[in-house]
């Protein structure tokens, strides 16, 4: 059967047939046609949003802890605007999301019209892939295609402008599937020669490292199991990228931790000296590898990636395979069969050498609570709860990364790529939604948290019962290291100057705030975080010059990493402060 | 601290792309975005349904580079298929460039002369000038302008390379 229908209608009943629960959004001018039509629509659940880079973020976090596409609705102009840092930011991250922009009427395009903004040239170099859709006939199968696009292959953004007079025209609806063109078919096995050689790598090696990253979540759960019993029949350590946690457990004797800038001692020495690195859905991204000519000097690479582009693009690797993470690791556990682990006791024990520089280590104080120490805790009384930890960027989010442990993919959502001030809140949110039964916790930095305060009405008005930890040092952390260790102590705008009085501001919004002065209140006032019903912000406040260590400088290889105690000059020369 | 350039190699690049709008800014803009060099572009769609392009692009950069546009490009849902001609062997490059010509006497002469050496046509003659049209690589193109410079050299046109590959199949 067939109907004529409203572009708008079209659009709504197309997001239903993707099997939409929510959409994040904020309606304005150019997007009321679309309102009308979810006015009172029972199958899709708008989440009205207090900025459209919320809305953007919360549907990161929704698409990120569920493994669903998020979807966003946002209006023309400064809406598109708003929420394209939202969208940058899952493109970098590779979450799949599909943004519906309004769009001034075709016949205005171009004419500088009332809240116009080119959204698509704009859009073009931060989506997967954009449409302007100029025609309601077309909408159907523009909606087909673009979840198609955003969840297959690497994911990512997918942008759908629609302008207004689109909205309200009419086309014709017909049931059943969509006519798609069919044209995005991503390659997801590795080739029988690929998989062969990299068996023989594997089984020959003496130092092996299992790098792996976001991609490894991304392709799925059971890439997470797979990726663990390869670990298992080869017994090579792994080591995880800031966006691969989760994906292998915490407590695993073969774990090394995060590698990279803020990573451990051992994860970074075994890159170092490693003689083969098997890197699994990681793209040797800046922050991983330091500088580029020292980096794993002896090392052959296996580079297993879905994107192609991702491949040689930084490092030169000897055997390239492109491919999705758990195809391509079930036909490598085939490959491996029934073969034994080799012998590794003498590359471990080398690695046991390392970890004993217990590189996560940290100042103690009886008084002043201690930024690790707090997230150490906040470790310890939560994970019964098994809880989703988003973060902001900064000092705290290394901090999260390098002691709250974790075990399961898709528990974690953090802004790796962009480093997106400001992710956390929203993203909680969106994890809250597609979660409602767990426990959410942003781990927050008290610039950060600031720059999308907002949200906090969302999560009142939708009774989500997020948790915000602040982790208060009262200085943009990260910028005031950096300026320490490179620019001799000149901390220049990175004091956080009139900060709002978290727990009035909690109170204020209908939240209840908490305020941790000193170790003797952290254990307490966690456990009355958790306690509470509804959405909590705690004020921790902590040790105001902690820096996060270990930390490979701006410039420095994997063996040039500072621990604490280490003297640090203080400055830094011209070509690595060129690097950051 | 000075910044370091590469040595670059140049590469001929054909790409197959879906006929839609923004397309060409789509691959445009990546060449700016990623900090790529563009020598020449040309496009025009080449199936009877118009639903195919055919980009030509000559670009410039280290080798390393050159793999990473090809794979960017790849990466772009409209695109169908990109070919590193000069990766592959022998292929063709032809552009096609209007010169016009004006000058009276010898000069005028001359530049007749000339057009037979390099076998331009003229599609276009006043009294005192001439609209010379030239097919070729690129190079004997550029020689052709050279030595119209020095004859009343008005105006040049030049559509960009067009490439293909030699023998009997496509690339």
């Amino acid at each position: 059967m067939s109907e004529e229908r409203s572009g708008a209608e079209i659009l709504v009943e197309g997001l239903v047939k993707q099997g939409v629960e929510f959409v994040f959004g904020y309606p304005g001018g150019a997007v009321l046609p679309i309102y009308d039509s979810l006015f009172g629509d029972e199958r899709i659940r708008h989440i009205l949003v207090r900025h459209e880079a919320g809305a953007a973020h919360a549907a990161e976090g929704y698409a990120r802890s569920t493994g669903k596409p998020g979807v966003v609705l946002v209006t023309s102009g400064p809406g598109a605007t708003n929420a394209m840092t939202g969208v940058a930011d899952a493109f970098l991250d590779s979450i799949p999301l599909v943004v519906i922009t309004g769009q001034v009427a075709t016949n205005l395009i171009g004419s500088d019209a009332f809240q116009e903004a080119d959204t698509v040239g704009i859009s073009r170099h931060c989506t997967k892939h954009n449409y302007l859709v100029k025609d309601p006939a077309e909408l159907a199968a523009t909606i087909d295609e673009a979840f198609q696009i955003a969840t297959t292959g690497r994911p990512g953004p997918v942008l759908i402008d629609i302008p207004k007079d689109v909205q309200v025209a009419s086309a014709t609806l017909h049931d059943g599937a969509p006519q798609r063109r069919n044209r995005y078919t991503p390659r997801t096995e590795g080739s029988a020669d690929e998989i062969a050689q990299a068996i023989e790598l594997i089984a020959n090696a003496k130092a092996p490292v299992f790098y792996t990253g976001g991609g490894v979540v991304n392709s799925g759960p059971r890439a997470t199991e797979l990726l663990r019993e390869l670990q298992a029949k080869t017994g090579a350590p792994l080591t995880t990228t800031l966006m691969g946690l989760g994906s292998f457990p915490a407590d695993h004797p073969d774990w090394l931790g995060m590698l990279g800038m803020h990573g451990t001692y051992e994860a970074n020495l075994a890159m170092n000296q490693a003689d083969l690195i098997v890197c699994i859905g990681a793209r040797f991204d800046d922050r991983v590898t330091g500088r580029l000519d020292a980096f794993a000097p002896n090392s052959t690479k296996i580079h297993i990636d879905i994107d192609r582009s991702s491949i040689n693009k930084v490092v030169p690797v000897d055997l390239p395979i492109v491919g999705d993470c758990a195809t391509v690791l079930a036909q490598l556990l085939e490959a491996w069969g029934k073969r034994k682990p080799a012998d590794l006791s003498a590359w471990k024990a080398r690695i046991d050498e390392w970890r004993t520089r217990d590189s996560l280590a940290f100042p103690k104080s009886d008084i002043e609570i201690m930024p690790q120490l707090a997230v150490q805790r906040l470790y310890e009384l939560t994970k019964d709860r098994n809880p989703i930890i988003s973060t902001e960027v900064g000092q705290h989010q290394m901090w999260a990364a390098q002691h709250y442990q974790f075990f399961e993919p898709n528990r974690w959502l953090t802004s790796g790529g962009l480093g997106t001030m400001g992710y956390g809140m929203p993203a909680a949110i969106g994890a809250q939604l597609g979660n409602p039964d767990d426990l959410v916790i942003d781990i927050a930095g008290d610039a950060s948290i600031q720059m999308n305060i907002q949200e906090m009405g969302t999560a009142t008005q939708y009774r989500l019962p997020i948790k915000v930890f602040i982790l208060n040092n009262r200085w943009m952390g990260m910028v005031r290291q950096w300026q320490e260790l490179t620019y001799e102590s000149r901390y220049s705008q990175s004091y956080s100057d009139s900060l709002p009085d978290f727990v009035k501001l909690a109170e204020a919004y209908g939240w209840k705030g908490l305020r941790l002065e000193n170790v003797s209140q952290l254990d307490d006032g966690i456990r009355a975080m958790i306690d509470h019903p509804g959405p909590v912000i705690v004020d921790c406040c902590v040790s105001d010059e902690a820096n996060c260590f270990p930390m490979i400088p701006s410039g420095a290889s994997h063996v040039e990493m500072i621990l604490y105690g280490d003297t640090v000059a203080g400055t830094m020369d011209d070509e690595a402060k060129a690097l950051v | 601290m000075k910044i370091k350039h590469e040595t670059s190699e140049r590469h001929v690049l054909t790409v197959l792309v879906d006929n839609e709008s923004g397309i060409l800014a789509k691959i445009a803009g990546l060449f700016t975005s990623r900090g790529y060099n563009i020598d020449s572009l040309t496009v025009a769609d080449i199936t009877d349904n118009h639903a195919v392009s055919r980009i030509t692009i000559v670009t410039r950069g280290p080798p390393a580079q050159i793999d990473q546009i090809e794979a960017q490009l790849e990466r772009l849902v409209p695109v169908h298929k990109v070919v590193d001609l000069t990766a592959l062997g022998p292929h063709l490059e032809r552009e096609l460039a209007l010169i016009k010509v004006a000058g009276t006497g010898e000069k005028r002469v001359e530049a007749l002369r000339l057009a037979d050496v390099f076998r331009a046509r003229v599609v276009d003659s006043t009294t005192s000038s001439f609209v010379f049209e030239l097919t070729g690589v690129p190079d004997k193109i550029d020689s052709f302008i050279g030595l119209m410079r020095e004859l009343g050299l008005v105006e040049v046109g030049r559509t960009g390379i067009v490439g293909m590959m030699r023998g009997a199949e496509a690339a």
